[in-house]
């Protein structure tokens, strides 16, 4: 067991913050949780990728005398603008969810979802 | 080289940028601006649609003169032409469609509605063209982000509903990603082709397997797969009738589309059939679903929720068709995906103009419409037939060829529950068309000024009509349709 954690441990970690960050989204009774939720899964995400990409003893991808040619000296690039991309998309959904938010809040007056629930489910 | 493949999304966003700057000194320039756009977008669509057709070769396009696998590739082949001339023909409808009824329903709040609506089919049809699994990525959450907005302008409860679906939304995109990073780091390429010509030596990789479960985990939630619907009736009840009239046709469908080119075109042959047993999994969850979405939607009183519920039974009819991972009944399943887009995108609108025209959105108020809106109607009623699969309306071909599919699979339950479920449709549109051709109209006193109800104005009865006619061409038309675009896409499947 202990050596499966030692040899795979980012992905543990990623894991645990997937679940971490859907049980946020699923379990919590107040819509802000929910997105510092959604949050912290997409991070979890992001982590993936970078820790697939870490490489020790390399340097960034711009061509330098000391490291020569040879693409093991130089970090893979490809990861990291996933990621940058992954991040702007990840704003963009927490940016539409915390306005959603705001006009739930704006028309209901709470953000527990169970006293929203029950308000629609009146008006219906 | 061909430019065609990358200029419908190219457009589709120029027109969206464009359409927001115009529409800010008034509303219906931003409108003729995006109505403009969408009908170039389809011109460029059916254009290669001809062109991979005669040719029977697809259309590359390097992004940025970056050669593929290095470079992002954007491809129409049979089925990116078949789904994009699609999308893009229902934005055109719905665009025609959506000015008076927005303004009757959300009146004000129109200006941001056409970039967005042009967004939406711009990611959509992005989905289609790419070849390129991580910017399938990015045009998945364009259009999911541009559907949230556009879906919760609608009735009181909308951004509550919205944002449920914004979370499953998130979940599934997470997913998606999650697998694409698996694959990435064991393939080293992001190239749909590349991926193909890689993955047969890495099949017995656990890694492979795991990105493929989550793939398709992530895009079964957006099609809303049974147990995976939860979030959608709620949403396509509040939303405006034009968002609801494009978003139910087209969106999950793209997702269903999705699955498929995964399955035919970044996986080798047999993986989700061998492998994994992927292709079974999505049958028997699409059949459950195709029952629970009719039996729930014979219970609804509100024509929209009734509409959601098919939605979702006859999303899974796609799934089915996949489910049986044989050349006839995926040929069902794709041939759905038209029809459907069709008949509900029809039914949608109809129903946002009964709204227009009454106000009314529950069934057992429709008593005597056939009477007093009688081309509108006249397109309900087609349409119902053919959800109900009656000759020679579009839906009855793709049942036909899924319960071929069916059993050439060998599956008798599959067979059963797709006529189980004509029945169960038969039962829900018939006590529809009954209270509308059957009953009398209600006394003229008590509804106001909306109470003269006739046909709706012609920029809303012509999209409805154009509709209904598509599902009758595309009925009598199948075969070539599925001679000259479909057998071709079955084609890995065939043996």
């Amino acid at each position: 067991m202990s050596e499966v954690v030692a040899g795979y441990y980012p992905y543990v970690m990623v894991g645990l913050l997937l679940l971490i960050g859907f049980h946020g989204m699923a379990m919590k009774r107040n819509y802000m949780k929910k997105i510092i939720g959604l949050t912290i899964f997409q991070t979890a995400i992001y982590l993936l990728f970078i820790q697939g990409a870490a490489k020790s003893g390399a340097t960034i991808p711009v061509r330098s005398t000391e490291f020569g040619t040879a693409a093991a000296n130089y970090i893979n690039p490809l990861p990291q603008v996933i990621v940058l991309t992954a991040i702007v998309v990840g704003v963009a959904i927490t940016g539409v969810a915390l306005s959603l938010m705001l006009q739930i809040h704006r028309r209901y007056g709470s953000l527990d979802e169970e006293v929203i629930l029950k308000q629609v489910g009146e008006e219906a | 080289m061909s430019q065609i493949p990358v200029l419908v999304p190219a457009v589709l966003l120029l027109t969206a940028l464009v359409s927001l700057l115009v529409g800010l000194k008034g509303q219906r320039a931003g409108h003729a601006v995006a109505l403009a756009g969408a009908v170039a977008a389809f011109l460029l669509s059916a254009i290669g649609l001809r062109e991979v057709v005669s040719t029977g070769e697809a259309l590359h396009y390097a992004m940025g003169g970056w050669m593929p696998p290095l470079g992002i590739a954007f491809v129409m082949d049979h089925l990116a032409a078949y789904m994009t001339t699609l999308i893009t023909f229902l934005g055109v409808v719905v665009l025609i469609y959506a000015p008076r009824s927005f303004g009757h329903e959300i009146a004000g709040r129109e200006g941001f509605a056409w970039p967005t609506m042009v967004l939406l089919v711009a990611g959509l049809a992005g989905m289609c063209l790419t070849g390129d699994i991580f910017n399938l990525y990015v045009f998945l959450e364009i259009s999911a982000l541009s559907a949230y907005a556009l879906l919760a302008v609608g009735d009181r409860a909308a951004p509550v509903a919205v944002f449920r679906y914004l979370l499953v939304g998130a979940v599934a995109g997470g997913f998606y990603l999650i697998g694409v990073a698996f694959l990435y780091f064991t393939a080293g390429t992001l190239n749909m082709a590349d991926l193909y010509a890689r993955l047969p030596e890495l099949v017995e990789n656990q890694a492979v397997v795991t990105a493929s479960v989550f793939i398709v985990l992530g895009l079964a939630l957006k099609m809303a797969l049974f147990p995976f619907h939860f979030w959608l009736p709620d949403v396509y009840t509040n939303a405006p009738s034009a968002v609801a009239g494009l978003v139910a046709p087209v969106m999950t469908k793209v997702a269903a589309y999705a699955i498929i080119r995964i399955f035919l075109d970044v996986f080798p042959p047999g993986f989700f059939t061998e492998v994994v047993p992927v292709a079974s999994t999505i049958g028997w969850m699409s059949a459950a679903g195709i029952l629970y979405g009719s039996i729930l939607a014979v219970a609804q009183q509100d024509l929209r929720r009734m509409l959601a519920y098919s939605s979702v039974s006859q999303v899974a009819y796609v799934g089915i068709g996949i489910g049986m991972a044989n050349p006839v009944g995926l040929i069902g399943g794709l041939l759905h995906i038209m029809n459907h887009a069709l008949m509900k995108g029809c039914l949608f609108l109809v129903g946002g103009a009964i709204r227009y025209r009454t106000g009314r959105t529950r069934i057992a108020d429709f008593a005597g419409l056939g009477r007093t809106m009688p081309w509108t109607m006249a397109a309900f009623t087609v349409g119902a037939l053919a959800m109900i699969g009656i000759p020679p309306t579009a839906g009855f071909f793709s049942k036909w060829y899924l319960l071929l599919g069916a059993l050439e699979a060998g599956n008798g339950w599959w067979f059963a529950v797709i006529v189980a479920s004509s029945l169960l449709t038969a039962v829900y549109f018939f006590r529809v068309v009954e209270r509308i051709y059957r009953e009398e109209p209600p006394e003229a006193t008590d509804d106001g000024p909306e109470q003269g109800a006739t046909d709706p104005p012609a920029s809303m009865l012509g999209p409805i009509l154009v509709l209904a006619a598509g599902v009758l061409v595309a009925g009598v038309m199948n075969v070539v349709i599925v001679r000259a675009v479909l057998e071709h896409i079955v084609a890995p499947l065939g043996s």
